[in-house]
């Protein structure tokens, strides 16, 4: 299969190119960046003048609910989704039904990614058996399988001695662990960031301790192992402090936010809207602030989507007896655009965050355009906007940015070369 | 043709309400002035008879018939009856009669306290427009408006009748009279 | 103050009187009175031999109880029907697993009945806000306690009770007493209070039963009853559930009445004629000694009589502005 992509603006954040130029592209990987080799003619040209191309985006953090939770969305729904919001590489976290704790489960899953081939997809498998936080799981037979990393979700290990063994083992064969760090204890029964707002509208809240005091257990633990070390899902300006106090003691941990966090925060409860019912819940304007720096200094190197889509029935009902989560995959880049519109980072910035940023904290082969390298691309328009949901392919429409007019649109997106979305 | 002096009014009507209590051998009367200009007729009427007696205070606001059309009327004050209904003679006080209906409502409500052992209508102005069989048996004066004028009793004192144009629109939710 | 909300005007029609009653939060001054005078005149017809008025005759209001409550559900029957409307009463009982397919469902089975009006109340905070927007826009809600976050007709009849014994609001200190956090009470009377203009509003109690952000609603925080007591015209006892003493909130009730319990010589702090108020039920020996709860300055009973007032005037103003609204609508139709 080969492609020619003419007269796009080219930016590679690792290489540093940011420049009009064309792409070619054979058996899934990039053939030359400029001019076409002598002799190659493409079988498919797409003219991309007035476009960007970018390397395609890398999501840690895609629920895709399959299998087990098929109401909510397949492997074939949301790989489509992530293909419409620019991404060819994603992760999908342990949380399925079976919990990814089994090699089968893990076959599974990249069997359907392959059959239906939107999407390239790196699971991130369970650290403990059923993610009950007492058994360890079998890493190394789930690396084996694919597996490109290990976490509990937001789930606790009960004994901090087991957590710590858990972390050695993991660390005995360089295997990252991905820290969701959430005390139990603090967090239970919560629904919204502890502060006025949550106070004011009768929520139970989850303070900011429940994030601070974990990930300071977290980041000693990993210190004392040795365990590489990915965080994820951050909600709070304390705890991106911690994140580069400890990168600059010389700890080598990476760490993402969800996107909606770097947006939104809590004073979008008002009016009860179970749209916005996310856990780890959204944050105050302070927070988001101090979370919008550290990814801008690039203390947080990736931007992730936490994509988690849901039955109408879940958010069909009063605050707290709705399931939290926003569908979000499908907007990643024209809802990463608006930081970009707001002057919180420059484009290229953005680009490394959503690309070699997310791929190189879980040593993904993707986010990056070089000769020989996969050919996983996105075109998108800069001067267009996207209207939200106007085309969806998630099972989930639980979005509160549904109707929202968004900067940018995605054109094209090429998972190894084939076109797996086009606009 | 120009509106008569309440004052004037308020004089022939202590005449005619004395005669007529008296035919019916009606020797202590409860006077009941419905809000608001009602009770402004009716103390006045008061002063004219120079009796010191007690004057109840009626709002009929949730009594009305016109709840599904209009709410509630936004200036709900308690009534006030301070003395029995049930076996007694009442005068009830109104200002303006028009339809009828402040009259039937009052009428309503006056039985919810008790059963009267009659009750005798007294009105300033009748302005024979009645849409209910309810007739004065006292009145001061008796006028025909064109069907967009109304008439409006300022008070307390002096008490004043202003005549009003209203507007179609307005006609249709103005206050049942 | 208060988180500014686009959606407040959900309980207003166009000409900013009351169709819904889910929160005192967003009400203007004027609006809280026009339901204190209103519920003035609603007394005197409690008064009266015939306790009825015609008002709401031929209208349906649904007493919809997904939280058990006998106190508020009967005094919502008992001023629905001295409005004269139908009532009807049901007692959802919620299972965890399909808490909201319940109510979902229940809502679409009610509208069919035709109802006018429903009481709504819910173990959940917003509730009330959910129910108003899913229903057929000229239904009235009427929110009857939702989660933590708001018993707007409880702190309105709270307010009258003020209003009656001590006049207006303005030159009155107020202390709220006990667990704040869990209180929905606590919440409305904080607004009500703050909007009729009372410039000394107190909350007492141990900081595990304070919310975070208390001051947001432009009270002092008090954590001592003695100086939190001192020379208030007003004290409101808020209920203590047994449920606090786990979870670490209270070592036990015994120490939380010898800290906060009002008794008769706490009570000598405040000023000689305060009043001592409770949305009840009361706990006996928990928050309030016995001999303050049937004191001469308790006035704990009349609340209930002004309840029945104070939701007769809700129920009256919320069905006038849906009719209000319909007749606004059906002219701009014209």
């Amino acid at each position: 299969m080969t492609v020619s992509i003419i007269g796009a603006r080219l930016i590679d954040p690792v290489s540093g190119l940011d420049q009009l130029t064309d792409l070619h592209l054979e058996n899934g990987k990039v053939l030359a960046i400029g001019a076409a080799p002598v002799g190659f003619t493409a079988a498919q040209h797409i003219d991309a003048q007035g476009l960007i191309a970018a390397p395609g985006l890398v999501d840690l953090n895609v629920s895709l609910r399959e299998p087990g939770y098929s109401r909510k969305g397949t492997i074939a729904t949301e790989t489509r989704a992530a293909a419409a919001g620019g991404v060819t590489s994603l992760c999908c976290p342990p949380l399925t039904r079976p919990i990814l704790d089994t090699s089968a489960v893990a076959e599974l899953i990249l069997d359907r990614a392959r059959e239906a081939g939107h999407c390239k997809v790196f699971p991130v498998g369970a650290l403990s058996k059923g993610l009950e936080g007492e058994q360890l799981a079998e890493l190394v037979a789930l690396r084996d399988v694919g597996c490109v990393a290990f976490g509990n979700g937001l789930n606790s290990f009960n004994n901090t001695r087991t957590l710590c063994r858990a972390l050695e083992y993991a660390a005995t064969f360089d295997l990252t662990v991905v820290f969701n760090s959430q005390d139990r204890d603090l967090a239970a029964g919560g629904l919204a960031h502890e502060g006025p707002i949550a106070s004011f509208l009768g929520l139970a809240g989850v303070p900011e301790t429940a994030e601070t005091v974990a990930l300071a257990r977290d980041l000693l633990l990993v210190e004392q192992s040795g365990v590489r070390a990915h965080f994820s899902q951050l909600t709070t300006a304390r705890g991106a402090e911690m994140i580069a106090q400890a990168q600059a003691r010389g700890l080598p941990v990476t760490a993402d936010v969800a996107l909606y966090q770097l947006i939104l925060t809590d004073e979008a409860l008002t009016g009860f809207s179970s749209l916005y019912h996310v856990l780890p819940p959204l944050r105050t304007a302070k927070d988001r602030d101090g979370l919008r720096a550290a990814v801008k200094a690039g203390v947080i190197q990736a931007i992730s989507s936490h994509h988690q889509p849901h039955e109408r029935d879940a958010k069909q009902a009063p605050f707290g007896a709705t399931e939290p989560g926003i569908s979000s995959v499908e907007l990643l880049l024209p809802l990463a655009l608006t930081l970009v519109e707001e002057g919180v980072v420059d484009l290229p910035t953005l680009l490394a965050r959503l690309t070699t940023g997310p791929a190189q904290a879980l040593r993904l082969p993707a986010g990056e355009l070089k000769v020989g390298g996969p050919a996983d691309v996105v075109l998108f328009d800069l001067n267009a906007t996207t209207l939200a949901g106007e085309h969806w392919h998630s099972r989930g429409q639980n979005s509160p940015f549904m109707s929202h007019c968004l900067p940018g649109a995605v054109r094209y997106t090429l998972v190894d070369g084939k076109v797996s979305h086009r606009a | 043709m120009s509106l008569p002096n309440p004052a004037d009014l308020i004089a022939q009507m202590a005449t005619a309400l004395t005669a007529r209590l008296q035919a019916r051998g009606i020797d202590t009367p409860r006077f009941i002035g419905i809000r608001t200009g009602g009770v402004w007729v009716a103390q006045a009427l008061l002063e004219q008879l120079g009796q010191a007696t007690e004057l109840g205070t009626l709002d009929v606001s949730f009594y009305r018939d016109d709840f599904s059309q209009n709410g509630l009327h936004p200036q709900v004050r308690p009534s006030s009856l301070p003395f029995e209904i049930e076996g007694q003679h009442l005068v009830l006080i109104d200002d303006v009669l028009m339809s009828g209906r402040t009259v039937r409502a009052a009428l309503n409500e006056l039985f919810d306290y008790g059963r009267p052992a009659s009750v005798t209508l007294v009105s300033l102005l009748d302005l024979d427009a009645a849409e209910l069989p309810i007739r004065p048996d006292v009145v001061g004066a008796t006028l025909s408006l064109a069907p967009d004028e109304r008439v409006k009793l300022l008070g307390p004192t002096p008490l004043t009748l202003e005549r009003q144009a209203i507007g179609a629109a307005a006609s249709l939710q103005e206050s049942t009279r | 103050m208060t988180p500014t909300d686009p959606k407040r005007p959900l309980q207003l029609n166009d000409q900013g009187q009351l169709r819904h009653f889910l929160s005192l939060d967003g009400l203007p001054r004027e609006l809280l009175t026009e339901i204190l005078d209103t519920a003035d005149s609603f007394l005197e017809v409690g008064a009266r031999a015939v306790k009825k008025v015609p008002l709401l005759r031929g209208k349906t209001v649904c007493n919809v109880f997904f939280e058990n409550s006998t106190r508020t559900r009967t005094t919502f029957e008992l001023a629905a029907q001295r409005l004269s409307a139908d009532v009807i009463t049901l007692n959802v009982s919620t299972s965890s697993t399909s808490k909201g397919e319940t109510l979902f469902d229940t809502l679409r089975n009610l509208e069919a009945m035709a109802a006018d009006m429903f009481v709504v109340r819910h173990a959940d905070s917003g509730a009330a806000h959910y129910i108003a927007e899913h229903v057929s826009p000229e239904v009235a809600v009427i929110n009857g306690g939702d989660g933590r976050h708001a018993h707007p007709t409880q702190g309105m009849l709270d307010m009258l009770t003020i209003r009656r014994h001590k006049g207006g609001f303005e030159n009155l200190s107020v202390a709220i007493v006990g667990d704040i956090l869990h209180s929905r009470v606590a919440r409305s009377n904080m607004i009500a209070l703050k909007t009729l203009g009372c410039r000394d509003i107190r909350v007492i109690g141990p900081k595990t039963l304070l919310p975070v952000g208390v001051e947001q609603y432009g009270v002092t925080v008090y954590t001592d009853l003695a100086k939190g007591l001192k020379d208030v015209d007003v004290v409101i006892m808020l209920r203590l559930q047994r449920e606090r003493m786990q979870g670490g909130l209270l070592p036990s009730e015994g120490e939380f009445y010898r800290l906060f319990g009002l008794t008769t010589q706490r009570l000598a702090l405040a000023k000689p004629d305060a009043i001592v108020m409770h949305p009840g039920p009361i706990n006996r020996g928990v928050e309030i000694e016995s001999a303050v709860a049937d004191g001469a300055q308790s006035v704990i009973l009349n609340q209930v009589t002004y309840g029945i007032a104070v939701r007769m005037a809700v129920l009256s103003m919320a069905m006038s502005g849906q009719a209000a609204q319909r007749q606004i609508e059906q002219e701009s139709f014209q």
